[in-house]
């Protein structure tokens, strides 16, 4: 084993990656697979993004407009299914490849095969996914929650959906079983886990709460499946069973699943504000504890999303406040960053822009989590568009912004070119003025009474729906500035050598090799240091 | 891990990371299933959603009426889906006293022109009142069947046992009918 191990090193010194498409589908090297995964991730989101603006046209106008009522509860149903299991996750899942074996100076990803096979299942559950939206019947409309009864009257598409989210929750299970063995046994010597970058942590915690998390939620939807077609009756009361049972087991996954969405972004913000305001991170082991107990109290706090199904006072208080003093460990982190700007040399590229507008953005979207955390007051908010605002903040201008600043703080990395700062810096300010144009006037209508999932409102609300119209449509479209300026850095003249530190602030082993970086690195781990670097460069722990 | 531990080590170390998590990620399938029964095991331990005990047959109950209190029994009815049913109690409500054994009569009728079984599923609040119901005679024990057209007498005979925690004045009976033809068809199959 050592010496096959040694072998195989060797010869790939000698051959890059294969030719043509093949390359891409055989591939089980973790740079192509992140390329990949953030590929498909961005053209989900670009999928996603278009059911948004069909939901969002709808709603310019009070009355139906545009498409019938059925089809605009499936745009609901679907942007949520694709942006959450096609965009956010994947596009973490791919940063995580590229990044993870970089910056704990592995090789490779420890099972680079599944890595393959947890990649490919991704573009055959979308394709039976989306292929429900030409089914007789339509595509699943009933909410991406699958509430029973309502989702169990889902037409052809039923299985489909069903079956789609299997093969996703398979993809994220490996990719993340694939993440937590490479953290825990492949870190280059001196690598010690309290030296692991931030984004390394995070994603280590993320990925234990998707492993104990994504299988509840396939056990869920099988419950689904077997209810609709066996005659069980988990969730059929007629038969005995009890539809809030569903949503227990549904927000027991669900719950965690939105800090798997954000821990990743926390990671990515924690390296990108030391980069930038030239300082060490303010208070490394606190954010490390900080993501720990936020993984731990993501799962007793599921049935706040439930405060109006009937609970006993008891446990509407319980929620309550574990939900409240999940605002404890994240007010560090935000702390943290901001202490970590204090007095700091800082300037303004564009991935500190999309950092502090992450910071400033996601402890808004924080705020108005904590109002819904009251249960007295959810019972107000419940179901209106002040939910839809809320979750907007934290997933938009928080993980979505996250990924954006990821995007372009490693891209000179992973190409070697540079990308155009005056027009990522257009691109920010674009998408920071529309993403609040968009979402900011539904915190209005929410308090108002405007109930979410319905294509229709109130001549009253009209204002400040066409407000949030014409910021969706804006946002959608700044975004091209970001496609153009990723295309050319990708496929761009390549004018000038970057340097290997991109960044004069940057600190970590990805900025000690090659940009780009070579399809290969840290074949042979290198001996880092106290200060998370190689102790001399080009120094590997063989040659020590 | 320290330089000290060759490949064949670290082979070792990953394949067992490996099998560590994917019995995790089993054991969590498993978990989700798990929680059916320990949800319904804390249902009955707290009578949350009015399901518990209180909502099974009792065989005989000693009757100690209660003369000095005096609560109020609410009945309701609901037709699941909107169904061609009519489904509703002979009394909308009635004063009782704990411990004295009450009977009320409910009509159902079926306004379609097939057969159709039907369920009644029960509904106590509050939640805390629920294992204090104690029902002797009861449709919602049992699929209903019914002809077409068909209309139906159905008694409850129910006691709220003297243990009735003494804040509770109202006590509310709801019924949901159910259309459980299909699901009746099926189990009326061996082992289905």
């Amino acid at each position: 084993m050592a010496h096959a191990h040694a072998h195989e090193g060797h010869d790939h010194d000698h051959h890059g990656p294969d030719k043509g498409i093949m390359r891409w589908i055989k591939t089980t090297n973790h740079k192509d697979l992140g390329t990949l995964y953030l590929c498909f991730a961005f053209i989900m989101f670009f999928i996603g993004g278009l059911m948004s603006l069909v939901i969002r046209a709808e709603l310019f106008q009070p009355g139906l407009q545009f498409v019938d009522p059925e089809f605009f509860n499936s745009m609901t149903t679907m942007h949520a299914l694709v942006m959450i299991f096609g965009g956010v996750m994947p596009a973490f899942t791919g940063l995580a490849n590229w990044m993870v074996p970089m910056m704990i100076g592995a090789g490779d990803l420890a099972l680079p095969r599944v890595n393959n096979w947890g990649f490919w299942i991704l573009p055959f559950g979308f394709a039976m996914l989306l292929s429900t939206l030409f089914m007789p019947g339509g595509a699943p409309a009933g909410g991406w929650t699958m509430y029973p009864p309502l989702v169990l009257q889902t037409g052809n598409a039923f299985p489909m959906l069903i079956f789609a989210v299997h093969l996703l929750g398979i993809s994220s299970i490996t990719g993340a079983i694939n993440v937590v063995v490479t953290i825990l046994n492949m870190r280059a010597p001196g690598m010690t886990l309290l030296k692991m970058p931030l984004f390394v942590w995070t994603w280590l915690i993320t990925a234990y709460l998707l492993i104990a998390t994504m299988p509840v939620l396939a056990g869920a939807v099988t419950m689904l499946l077997t209810d609709k077609y066996f005659g069980t009756s988990f969730f059929t009361a007629s038969g005995g069973g009890d539809p809030v049972l569903f949503q227990h087991i549904f927000w027991f996954f669900g719950h965690p699943e939105v800090y798997i969405l954000i821990l990743p972004a926390f990671g990515i913000v924690s390296t990108i504000i030391p980069t930038f305001a030239r300082k060490p991170l303010f208070g490394y082991a606190s954010m490390v504890y900080a993501t720990a107990s936020i993984g731990f109290l993501s799962f007793i706090v599921w049935a706040h999303h439930m405060f109006t199904v009937g609970m006993p006072l008891a446990a509407e208080l319980f929620f309550m406040f574990s939900t409240m003093l999940i605002a404890v460990p994240t007010g560090v982190k935000v702390f943290n960053w901001v202490a970590t700007m204090w007095r700091g040399s800082m300037t303004f590229e564009t991935p500190m822009l999309f950092a502090l507008g992450f910071v400033f953005l996601f402890t808004l979207g924080g705020f108005s989590g904590l109002m819904l955390a009251v249960t007295p007051v959810d019972f107000q908010y419940h179901d209106t568009y002040f939910v839809v605002a809320h979750f907007h903040y934290v997933l938009v201008p928080g993980a979505v912004f996250s990924i954006i600043a990821a995007i372009y703080y490693w891209i000179p990395k992973w190409t070697g070119r540079m990308y155009n700062e005056k027009l990522g810096k257009l691109h920010f300010w674009l998408s920071a003025i529309f993403i609040n144009l968009t979402f900011f006037p539904q915190h209005f209508l929410g308090l108002a009474g405007m109930q979410r999932r319905v294509p229709d409102y109130n001549v009253m609300f009209t204002d400040f729906n066409v407000v949030s119209s014409i910021g969706a449509f804006a946002f959608f479209i700044s975004q091209f500035i970001f496609i153009g300026n990723m295309l050319s850095c990708m496929f761009g003249k390549r004018d000038g050598k970057v340097p290997e530190r991109v960044w004069e602030g940057a600190h970590g082993l990805e900025w000690t090799v090659a940009s780009p970086a070579p399809y290969h690195t840290f074949e042979d781990p290198p001996l880092v240091g106290d200060n998370g670097e190689p102790v001399a460069a080009g120094q590997t722990a063989k040659a020590h | 891990m320290s330089a000290a531990i060759g490949p064949a080590e670290t082979g070792r170390r990953k394949r067992r990371s490996v099998w560590e998590l994917a019995l995790l990620t089993v054991a969590m399938f498993g978990f989700g299933f798990a929680m059916v029964p320990l949800y319904n095991a804390l249902c009955e331990l707290t009578g949350l959603n009015g399901r518990d005990k209180g909502m099974q047959i009792v065989a005989s109950v000693q009757e100690q009426p209660d003369l000095s209190r005096e609560v109020t029994v609410q009945f309701l009815t609901v037709v699941n889906g909107g169904r061609e049913w009519l489904f509703k109690p002979a009394v909308s409500e009635m004063k009782v006293h704990p411990g004295q054994l009450y009977t009320v009569s409910f009509t159902a009728e079926n306004q379609l022109d097939q057969d159709v079984v039907g369920q009644a599923v029960p509904a106590v609040t509050p939640g805390k009142a629920a294992k204090h119901l104690k029902k002797t005679e009861c449709f919602c024990f049992n699929q209903q069947p019914f002809k077409a057209r068909e209309a139906k007498n159905m008694p409850v005979r129910f006691m709220l046992d003297p243990e009735l925690p003494a804040d509770v004045h109202t006590v509310t009976l709801s019924y949901t009918f159910f259309d459980v033809t299909e699901l009746a068809q099926r189990s009326a199959k061996p082992n289905g």
